[in-house]
């Protein structure tokens, strides 16, 4: 008895000291909420829908009716492309996504050793495919499947190849020039983020450093830069994230949606195949959520290996 | 000052070395020539004339290069039902209040979420960091639901006030306050600056990298909405919208819309390019210590 009165004093105790805390931080709530009003109208909103919208059928002319799992189960037990779109998926974010995060970071790390205009003149031109909304003319430039395309054409003159190919018709080729495509593309979000974060890096940091014995520029990267710009690298690793899993505008470009053999197929092409050309909006949705599943799983286990950077 | 940052700078070059130089240019060069090769093709296009635009197969650089491919698009901008002055206007509007508010709303929020300790700040950051990994093209029906309701159809609002939120902005404004050292705020605080002044002379001054390169991503965001979905009214509709409605004209209109690829291009860059020189002006005058 005692001690249940006891347990029930520190709950007390607790609570009002939850709500004097509260009382003294109007301050930081009241800076955030011009934004989380916001924020709770246009995202929280609308996915909270969504994610309830994954448990009806949804057509878009008629009322959405309630099918419990239905969505779910059809998505893995029935619909074999969803699986090839998820291999896909896996298969793009574990490549592109760690490669495209180091090309990121040894970019903008490479940009930062160089000076003046040399280095702006620098970062545009490696954040030229995302800036220019244009790439993928060029890679269908590139892959053109007659003897006119630029890579048939260089590989018939250097003897390779004696027949022009087909290269986005032909399922064997498509995920591998897909993936470079993506890297090529890919020096976005976190490779500008990785430029500003070597801009705020305390530069007495570095003097401190060459005092205490670092000796050149590869070990003042893992010593003392990384370590510094531990929060910018967190932000890249979530953006790239983000990113890796959502990719689909590459392989519509480039491959078409569908795909020959749905090779280039991805999670959120199959998704738009369903909520832009069939209007199954429930179905979508639940291909939404799985997606949301996967990255947010990903997401916990990329951040728990990025805190042992410069340790 | 003056003789520390010189002092800095010898013992930078000493951790340098020639051939590190060397193997990170010659790097650079051949990656950079890969790179750049959009800047170059629509570069390129917009000054080919029409024969060399459509032959077979496709030259990357122009031969006989003209300016007739700009005369011809302001030949059809003058054509255009609502004056072409209305859809800079609209543009200039979206665009600008898009991304400057976006730039203070997110980083005000951004600031507690650094700085402060307080009840719930843990899950609001949880779930916007969240949100960010949830497909929009699911959401756009709820969304579009959403602004119907709240009565914001065809205004400008409707562009404007849904992205202010983004999840992107507010978690890179964080991350970059995180840096700042506490006793920086500290010290603020003791001097008596409120929290609202700390934020606005402390802070926002030393993340300054940050909120360009944030703007930057905003104002791209910003630049290639066309508003279809939102703007019902053809007065209210922003340039994107007016040069891709040329560019939908087909072949006989390939040379204007080869120029409005690079007009579309070019004003981003441009803005690209005024805030990342600014980011480096910073370079020199952050002193951030402890």
């Amino acid at each position: 008895m005692a001690k249940n009165q006891q347990d029930i004093l520190i709950e007390v105790r607790r609570k009002s000291s939850l709500r004097k805390r509260i009382v003294k931080s109007k301050t930081s709530y009241l800076m955030m909420a011009p934004y989380l009003i916001l924020f709770f109208f246009f995202t929280v909103l609308p996915i909270l829908v969504s994610i309830i919208l994954s448990f009806t059928y949804f057509n878009m002319l008629e009322a959405p009716t309630f099918i419990g799992w239905a969505n779910y189960t059809k998505l893995f037990l029935e619909d074999n492309i969803f699986l090839i779109a998820l291999k896909n998926t896996l298969l793009f974010a574990i490549i592109t996504g760690p490669a495209s995060y180091l090309l990121c970071l040894l970019f903008a790390w490479i940009i930062n050793e160089f000076h003046g205009k040399l280095r702006a003149f620098l970062t545009l031109v490696f954040y030229a495919p995302s800036i220019c909304g244009q790439a993928y003319l060029i890679w269908n430039l590139i892959f053109t499947g007659d003897r006119y395309g630029i890579l048939n054409g260089f590989l018939m003159n250097w003897g390779v190849i004696n027949e022009a190919k087909i290269w986005m018709k032909d399922a064997k080729y498509i995920l591998p020039f897909l993936i470079v495509v993506q890297l090529w593309l890919s020096l976005g979000t976190g490779f500008l983020a990785f430029i500003a974060g070597l801009q705020t890096v305390d530069r007495t940091l570095y003097e401190a450093a060459a005092v205490d014995g670092v000796k050149n520029r590869w070990q003042e990267l893992w010593h003392v830069t990384l370590p510094a710009m531990k929060p910018q690298l967190m932000f890249g690793a979530v953006m790239q994230i983000t990113q890796s899993f959502a990719i689909a505008d590459v392989s519509i470009q480039l491959a078409g949606n569908p795909s020959v053999n749905y090779a280039g197929t991805t999670i959120v092409t199959h998704l738009l195949d369903y909520g832009t050309y069939r209007f199954e909006m429930g179905y979508a949705s639940a291909i939404a959520s799985v997606l949301f599943l996967l990255m947010v799983g990903t997401n916990k286990l990329v951040q728990r290996l990025l805190r042992r950077v410069g340790e | 000052m003056k003789p520390k940052r010189r002092l800095f700078r010898r013992q930078k070059q000493l951790n340098r070395s020639a051939a590190g130089n060397g193997l990170l240019f010659t790097l650079m060069f051949f990656c950079g020539i890969f790179m750049a090769l959009p800047l170059v093709m629509i570069a390129n296009n917009a000054l080919k004339p029409l024969d060399e635009i459509f032959k077979y197969p496709p030259a990357i650089f122009v031969k006989n290069p003209t300016l007739e491919n700009f005369t011809d698009l302001f030949v059809l901008m003058n054509d255009t039902w609502v004056p072409f002055s209305r859809y800079i206007f609209n543009t200039f509007i979206i665009t600008g209040f898009g991304t400057v508010g976006h730039v203070l709303v997110a980083s005000l929020a951004a600031y507690p979420l650094a700085k402060h300790d307080f009840p719930g700040k843990k899950i609001i950051f949880h779930m916007i960091v969240l949100s960010m990994m949830f497909s929009w093209t699911v959401t756009q029906i709820p969304n579009y639901m959403i602004i119907s309701f709240l009565h914001i159809n065809n205004t400008y609002l409707a562009l404007i006030l849904p992205a202010w939120q983004f999840g992107m902005g507010l978690y890179l404004m964080k991350q970059f306050m995180e840096q700042i050292p506490t006793t920086l705020v500290e010290s603020s605080r003791l001097d008596g600056a409120s929290e609202w002044k700390t934020y606005w002379t402390i802070i926002m001054p030393n993340v300054k990298p940050a909120w360009l390169t944030l703007a930057i991503f905003q104002f791209q965001q910003m630049w290639g909405n066309t508003g279809s979905t939102f703007l019902r009214s053809e007065e209210l509709k922003p340039l994107q919208f007016a040069l891709q409605q040329i560019t939908a004209g087909g072949a006989k209109r390939a040379g204007a819309s080869a120029a409005v690829s690079f007009i579309l291009a070019a004003i981003p860059i441009t803005f690209f390019l005024i805030c990342q020189s600014n980011i480096l002006e910073t370079m020199t005058t952050s002193g951030m210590k402890e």
